[in-house]
């Protein structure tokens, strides 16, 4: 692909970097607090995010730009098979719809800022305690480095080399991070939201038109796929236990990150999230049609180094510089608004569930956003350094255990909003047994997330994390049965 | 609700159903139109959901 720098887009791109760059900085100033020096201000804006900044936020925070560049680049590469994202998306809204102003209501009435304040008030222990947030905190930082992977996508396209851009970029956004918490993502969500539904539907209404229509692009996508002998428009026969428990484990984990809890947490009441349930579908949507770029990239004959340029390479191939450029402003910003809440979600962990909890119990309310600012600034460092220095293909490994890992702290966080039963012993246990059994059967079929089961002379490939969350919940019920009574410690 | 949920999810879920490339709609395949359609879908049963549940906050 081109890798001439083009003025017009150039200049497009910078436009709007300095644009969400100047908002991040006023963010401070925007539904001004008493004070930004308490934990729940600087980093859940107050516990009064309504429904549409909810909705850009979750929204924002939630499809990334590494979604935007991934899932087309996946589907690019294997077809239908890519398409998991579609129903893993869409399962995932009755679950939040469900659980979610549950889990917020805990949190509101006794001021909990982490899935680990939640855990350690509901069983007492300091055990699961560290276990939960643990996992978050090693599960989110793959999700940190990957948007990034995004972002250098369209910096290559724009012509710019090296690692000096994606280094400027993310120093500034950890600056209007440090002073404004999450108020700067949630101001800039609006921006980036807005402009990738523009870029979205201009790709999908204008891209097919000059492709000769969708059953043009399909069938271009499936010659290629038969000629190349990989890939298919349709799911294989072994493919569909594989495909739909993909699509309903990443939907149970998904809002067990700590980035997206702190979506949650932020809004101003359980409607605020049932509402969000109803209206944050349109983002599916938006992914669902995005993903068929993929296909497109298949129809406009393009030729690529890696499967991640389809995207950036279609909008130069085929829209005027100055809308690429706006494009790639899209997804470069949709890169830095999930960057933000991550390393504030993360940041939260360390601060309330290590520092508070080991350090220092004591900490005032300044004392903790002042730590959790700090955290929050060698996150995005340590991010910023994996990218550099690490290849890609790691930070791809870590997010697909991050999946599995993140997966076993749900019987801990959830079940305890239905029934007192549990008690924490056997929920470690059971998270113990999920997190390092997961963690084996990935490693035994060499990195893959999916693991063959025979079930008589049935086989079929199933899902490691959701394998494992099974084995997690048999793991804490048996033992709970089995356990004295006497043993609960509840605080 | 849980019936609900448990509708979306087989629908969606159980893959034999809509595996196939006919019926064709706007040059969409099945397996895609199919599963585009259920996010409307489930966004609207949700919306039922929501109103008719008591609103406690």
């Amino acid at each position: 692909m081109m890798t001439d720098i083009d003025p017009t887009a150039l200049s497009v791109f910078i436009f709007f970097l300095a644009l969400v760059t100047v908002m991040g900085f006023v963010a401070a100033r925007w539904r001004r607090p008493k004070t930004l020096a308490h934990i729940d201000e600087w980093d859940l804006g107050g516990r009064t995010f309504g429904t549409w900044i909810t909705w850009f936020l979750v929204g924002g925070d939630f499809y990334t730009a590494y979604t935007v560049i991934a899932v087309p680049a996946l589907v690019y590469t294997v077809g239908a098979y890519g398409f998991f994202a579609l129903p893993y998306t869409i399962v995932v809204y009755p679950f939040v719809f469900m659980v979610m102003p549950l889990l917020w209501r805990r949190a509101k009435d006794h001021g909990y800022v982490t899935a680990g304040d939640i855990v350690h008030g509901q069983y007492g222990s300091r055990a699961l305690e560290l276990a939960v947030p643990l996992t978050g905190g090693i599960a989110a930082m793959p999700h940190i480095a990957l948007p990034l992977v995004g972002m250098t996508a369209v910096v290559k396209a724009l012509g710019l080399h090296g690692e000096l851009p994606l280094a400027v970029a993310f120093i500034i956004l950890a600056l209007y991070t440090y002073s404004a918490g999450l108020r700067a993502p949630a101001l800039i969500a609006f921006v980036k939201d807005i402009m990738i539904y523009i870029v979205v539907i201009a790709a999908i209404a204008l891209i097919p038109a000059k492709l000769g229509g969708y059953a043009n692009v399909f069938a271009a996508a499936d010659a290629d796929f038969k000629a190349k002998g990989a890939g298919s428009l349709l799911l294989g026969g072994n493919q569909y236990v594989a495909y739909a428990t993909l699509a309903l484990g990443s939907a149970l984990a998904a809002f067990m990150y700590p980035h997206t809890l702190t979506g949650i947490f932020a809004s101003n009441s359980g409607n605020t999230i049932r509402k969000n349930a109803v209206l944050l579908p349109a983002y599916t949507l938006l992914l669902g049609l995005l993903a068929l770029l993929g296909y497109m990239g298949h129809a406009a004959n393009l030729k690529l180094d890696s499967a991640n340029d389809v995207v950036p390479a279609l909008f130069q191939t085929l829209f005027s510089s100055w809308f690429a450029g706006f494009a790639f402003a899209a997804i470069a910003i949709g890169a830095l608004v999930p960057a933000a809440v991550m390393s504030i979600g993360a940041a939260n962990l360390f601060t309330r569930n290590f520092w508070k909890a080991y350090v220092d119990p004591q900490v005032s309310d300044a004392g903790e956003a002042k730590v959790a600012k700090m955290t929050s600034l060698v996150v995005k460092v340590g991010a910023l350094l994996v990218i550099i220095f690490l290849p890609t293909q790691f930070a791809l490994d870590l997010q697909l255990l991050g999946g599995i890992w993140i997966l076993q702290t749900l019987p801990a966080l959830v079940f305890g909003l239905y029934t007192k039963w549990f008690r924490a012993p056997a929920l470690l246990a059971g998270w113990a047994v999920g997190f390092f059994g997961g963690t084996y059967l990935v490693w035994d079929a060499g990195w893959k997330p999916l693991h063959a089961v025979a079930l008589g002379d049935v086989n079929f490939t199933v899902y490691t994390g959701l394998l494992a969350l099974a084995a997690n919940i048999v793991v804490s019920v048996i033992l709970n049965a089995v356990m004295p009574a006497r043993a609960t410690a509840r605080a | 609700m849980d019936k609900r949920f448990g509708t979306a999810a087989c629908w969606l879920l159980v893959i034999p159903y809509y595996n196939s490339h006919d019926p064709v709609l706007l040059g969409f395949p099945f397996f895609y139109w199919y599963q585009l359609a259920w996010v409307p879908i489930t966004a609207i049963l949700t919306w039922i959901a929501y109103r008719s549940m008591r609103h406690d906050d």
